[in-house]
């Protein structure tokens, strides 16, 4: 591939991902004070951050595939969550919840803890 | 947070101590500004370093100059979207095709722009690279941080986690590139920081909002995505389903609300 075709490649890519984030201000920047704008800013960002979590943690498949835990690194990264959440409850420190969670969560995964075959 | 309490607190006493030593307070307050934006995007940089690298790692596999990796973290800047086009330049895609897949992949974002209208009105020069950074973890943090009084200096805020969060990903993109496969420190499962960070986000926001509402139609319309949707539609086919239930909502209390008036 020549070097001028990765450029332009990566120019569409580029323009295409800053649409879908510049369209919203572009096309509705006259209405930010309508309740309706209001209202999703007030409810949509929890709901997002939610399915955030849930989509982080969609190869936790309890049942799939008629096994009890069906991705590979399901149970590790179930364990590493409630470690997380009962951590931040406990002590209300982000630095501490995600420091002490994703570290269990890579000795679960590097030693293998917790995990099929 | 109680970190960012804390970190608020730690700059307030650099600069009494600044001002004791008798030095310019702006440069220390913008010292101890950055300092704060800094602690905020500590668990990104866990998540993007890792992942930038994997991408830069990728991108190096498949026989393309470096600097390619490093247009794309500065230019696109879209985690998945770039791992999606790595993959296409794979298959020889087409120009159009690529820019169609892109844009479907991600969509969502068309999302998290309805929900900061208000928060980035008045942001001036700051406000075309807000909206060009606003990748998942960085919305995640702007809508997650404690409103300061001045709004000015909270769109300084919001502007500096978002350079950094770029810069986390830019770093660990050109780690992955030049560094190769032959990265020492055994970092597999770091990416769980970013899982860690949305589940404290989302115990925050629980705690500022103390409305059920938004999470039980996430939690509705998450598992519904997971079970129904193929992978590569899941996300967006949640946010797009949860902003309908969200406008159905709205729709209904109004109509309430007339139906009383």
């Amino acid at each position: 591939m020549s070097h001028a075709m990765l450029i332009l490649i990566i120019a569409v890519c580029a323009l295409a991902t800053f649409a879908t984030r510049v369209l919203p201000f572009v096309a509705l920047s006259r209405h930010a004070e309508h309740p309706l704008i209001l209202h999703l800013g007030r409810y949509l960002p929890p709901a997002v951050m939610l399915i955030l979590v849930l989509y982080a943690l969609r190869h936790f498949r309890p049942l799939a595939e008629g096994s009890l835990n069906g991705g590979e690194n399901g149970l590790p990264l179930l364990l590493a969550s409630v470690t997380v959440a009962m951590l931040h409850l406990w002590r209300r420190n982000a630095l501490l919840s995600i420091i002490g969670g994703t570290g269990l969560y890579m000795a679960m995964i590097q030693l293998g803890w917790f995990m099929p075959g | 947070m109680k970190f960012l309490s804390n970190a608020s607190n730690h700059s307030c006493s650099y600069i009494m101590s600044d001002y004791q030593a008798n030095r310019n307070p702006l440069v220390s307050l913008r010292v101890s500004d950055w300092r704060n934006a800094m602690l905020q995007t500590v668990p990104v940089m866990f998540g993007y370093l890792p992942l930038g690298a994997a991408f830069g790692i990728l991108f190096m596999q498949l026989g393309h100059p470096w600097w390619g990796s490093l247009l794309m973290s500065l230019f696109i800047y879209a985690g998945a979207g770039q791992f999606l086009a790595v993959t296409l330049l794979a298959n020889h895609a087409g120009l159009v095709e690529i820019a169609v897949a892109t844009f479907m992949l991600n969509s969502r974002h068309l999302f998290y722009g309805l929900s900061l209208l208000k928060r980035f009105q008045g942001a001036g020069w700051r406000k075309p690279y807000l909206i060009f950074a606003l990748t998942d973890e960085t919305y995640s943090l702007l809508t997650s941080q404690q409103r300061m009084n001045l709004e000015r200096h909270d769109h300084a805020a919001a502007w500096r986690i978002s350079v950094l969060n770029h810069l986390w990903w830019v770093l660990g993109t050109l780690a992955g590139a030049l560094a190769g496969a032959t990265l020492e420190f055994d970092s597999r499962g770091i990416e769980f920081a970013l899982t860690a960070l949305f589940i404290v986000l989302t115990l925050e926001q629980a705690r500022r909002l103390r409305e059920a509402l938004p999470f039980l139609v996430a939690l509705i319309v998450g598992v519904g995505a997971i079970v129904l949707l193929p992978d590569r539609h899941l996300l967006l086919g949640a946010i797009a389903a949860t902003s309908l239930v969200l406008f159905a909502h709205y729709l209904w209390i109004d109509r309430g609300q007339e139906g009383k008036a």
